[in-house]
């Protein structure tokens, strides 16, 4: 708990996920998927189920490595017709808390509020992402991503066609 | 324009149009309301989603608040979701379980049974209040087939199992799969498209479109080098599209990916071989190689007249759409799994779901984006019509229109309030047709 109250360590999470943002939204996902460990998992629970659990629940997304490269490669590809040509996106980050584990991973909470703007049309994404992120050599790393919506319904874009 | 002009039925010259006026009007949207979704029986939900007593729903279903509740006695009830005192929603919440809703305007109480059991300073009224008849209101008709909730505002409708029609069969087929009965897994795909619903009739068993659209999703599964190398243990047949009649429609193909029931492929993992060769055992021992064959490795694109889709393919999804505009809808679907799976099969077919399927998933987005980008093109009026005569003159392979046509063809006879689609104009059927065309082998 004493780490919470670090703004060295904050400011050190918020630096990372500044960039993971900066990344996103310039749509370098290769960049951003090298953010990740080979362990991480990536999850988007349902709108009316928050707390789902993909082993049992269904969840929008449930990405290991390997489907979250594959989701790149999609994404950067001319045939990912929902995002091709790709929105604009505009990434809002705050209300960071960082917590350090036991085993010294660090527990992570943000607000997030991203824009995507397309045909004519833009509507907001809002939700929370928590994080346990990892030191790997000198770096942080993403190994535990859960990005959960506070919309009711996927109402305004039809899908989560971008990386929220 | 007449209702009656609307399609362009050539049978013999094998052409079929659709004017883009019936998803673009306003008008025919009304008429819609009227002579399709007040008449037709309307899916509202799963058994399995009120699974012990008290446990409700709520919904919207044909423009209607409902919802659903499991009374003590076990009993399936549904009900009109507004207060018969003075008409604010009495069910405030998606889910939940309760012995007593109450309105909060004014505090009447009913139980999930739909009785009216407290009202407060009842004394006020006079000897003419009766609360017997002050109970919620349920709609006229309500039917269950195989823990698929269907309701009516029609009172005269045919029943549930005839009204399905051929469509009961390909129920059958999804829910034996189950030893003890299927359930909805908790959490549901709730996305809007900014398309007319019946676009998206067409796109759930549209075997035309899987590999423009779709590409990044078969790259994806060519990539891991696991492309159709599943272990079908029958031979291939053909896919074949099917009308089947009042208005449902299906395909069948032979599996190229994997199926949780019971086609195993390399994406599901060594560990899950041993499993779904038993379970695949236990269909041939329970209904015969040939219906094992169909349930385990050939996959289906079922759509239940008007606005129900179950495709039974890399996992179950059923799917509910709910026309708000002509040019929207609002879009649900949920996932249908076997009760008695174990947790490492249920992990397996969650998987499954999740790389295809939903609004998350590999290929849902594109759909998403079709739909609207066809709904937008709508807005270039002078070109008019759409085309559905992909294998009007030759027996309807799986990725033909046919099945399409048979919707549109009940579409247009109830439109015109008729209940049947019956060869119109003393043309063949499409049958006749192909072999009066010499393209029947």
């Amino acid at each position: 708990m004493a780490a919470a109250n670090n703004p060295t360590l904050r400011e050190l999470v918020e630096d990372f996920l500044f960039k993971e943002a900066a990344l996103l939204d310039d749509w370098r996902l290769d960049d951003w998927v090298d953010l990740f460990t080979e362990d991480a998992r990536y999850v988007v629970p349902t709108t009316d189920l928050p707390e789902g659990d993909p082993s049992r629940d269904l969840v929008f997304i449930d990405d290991d490595i390997t489907r979250l490269r594959a989701r790149a490669v999609r994404l950067n590809s001319r045939h990912a017709h929902r995002e091709y040509p790709w929105s604009r996106t505009r990434r809002f980050v705050s209300n960071v808390r960082v917590e350090e584990t036991n085993d010294g991973e660090l527990s992570v909470a943000s607000n997030v509020l991203v824009y995507r703007f397309r045909n004519g049309e833009g509507a907001p994404y809002v939700g929370s992402i928590n994080y346990i992120l990892r030191r790997e050599g000198g770096d942080l790393k993403i190994a535990y991503r859960r990005a959960v919506l506070d919309l009711e319904a996927l109402s305004w874009h039809g899908a989560v066609s971008i990386i929220f | 324009m007449e209702i009656k002009e609307l399609i362009i039925d050539d049978r013999r010259r094998g052409i079929f149009r659709v004017h883009r006026s019936s998803m673009t009007s306003t008008d025919l949207f009304q008429q819609e309301r009227e002579q399709i979704f007040n008449r037709c029986w309307i899916y509202l939900g799963h058994e399995s989603e009120v699974a012990n007593p008290g446990d409700y729903r709520r919904r919207i279903v044909a423009g209607r608040p409902l919802f659903f509740a499991r009374g003590k006695d076990g009993q399936i009830r549904v009900f009109l979701n507004s207060c018969p005192h003075r008409g604010a929603l009495i069910c405030r919440r998606d889910a939940g379980n309760t012995e007593v809703l109450q309105c909060f305007y004014h505090a009447w109480s009913f139980n999930t049974d739909g009785e009216l059991i407290g009202v407060p300073s009842e004394d006020a009224y006079g000897p003419y209040f009766d609360r017997s008849e002050l109970g919620l209101k349920e709609p006229p008709r309500v039917e269950i087939y195989r823990g698929f909730i269907f309701v009516s505002f029609n009172p005269h409708v045919a029943d549930l199992v005839s009204y399905l029609a051929g469509a009961k069969e390909y129920l059958d087929l999804i829910v034996d799969q189950a030893e003890e009965g299927m359930r909805i897994v908790p959490g549901s795909n709730k996305y809007t498209m900014k398309a007319n619903w019946k676009l998206l009739v067409e796109n759930s068993l549209d075997g035309y479109h899987l590999v423009p659209t779709h590409q990044t999703y078969l790259d994806y599964i060519t990539g891991l080098g696991t492309d159709d190398s599943g272990e079908p243990l029958a031979p291939r047949r053909p896919g074949a599209a099917r009308a089947l009649g009042n208005g449902h429609c299906v395909i069948e193909n032979a599996a190229r990916n994997g199926r949780p029931i019971a086609h195993w492929h390399p994406l599901f993992g060594e560990d899950a071989r041993e499993p779904m060769a038993r379970a695949r055992q236990r269909l041939v021992d329970k209904f015969g190689e040939e219906r094992a064959y169909r349930m385990a490795d050939t996959s289906r694109n079922l759509v239940i007249y008007p606005n129900l889709v179950i495709n039974d393919i890399m996992a179950i999804t059923v799917r509910h759409f709910e026309p708000l505009a002509p040019d929207n809808m609002e879009v649900t679907a949920w996932h249908l799994v076997p009760r008695e799976e174990s947790d490492a099969m249920l992990a397996t077919r969650l998987d499954s779901f999740l790389t295809f399927l939903g609004p998350g998933g590999f290929a849902t987005p594109d759909d998403v984006e079709a739909l609207e980008s066809c709904q937008a093109g709508f807005r270039a009026t002078e070109t008019a019509w759409s085309d559905i005569s992909r294998g009007m003159l030759r027996p309807a392979q799986s990725a033909d229109e046919l099945q399409m046509r048979g919707f549109w063809r009940q579409w247009h006879a109830n439109m015109q309030g008729l209940s049947k689609t019956d060869v119109q104009d003393g043309q063949p059927t499409e049958t006749e047709a192909a072999v009066a065309a010499g393209t029947d082998d």
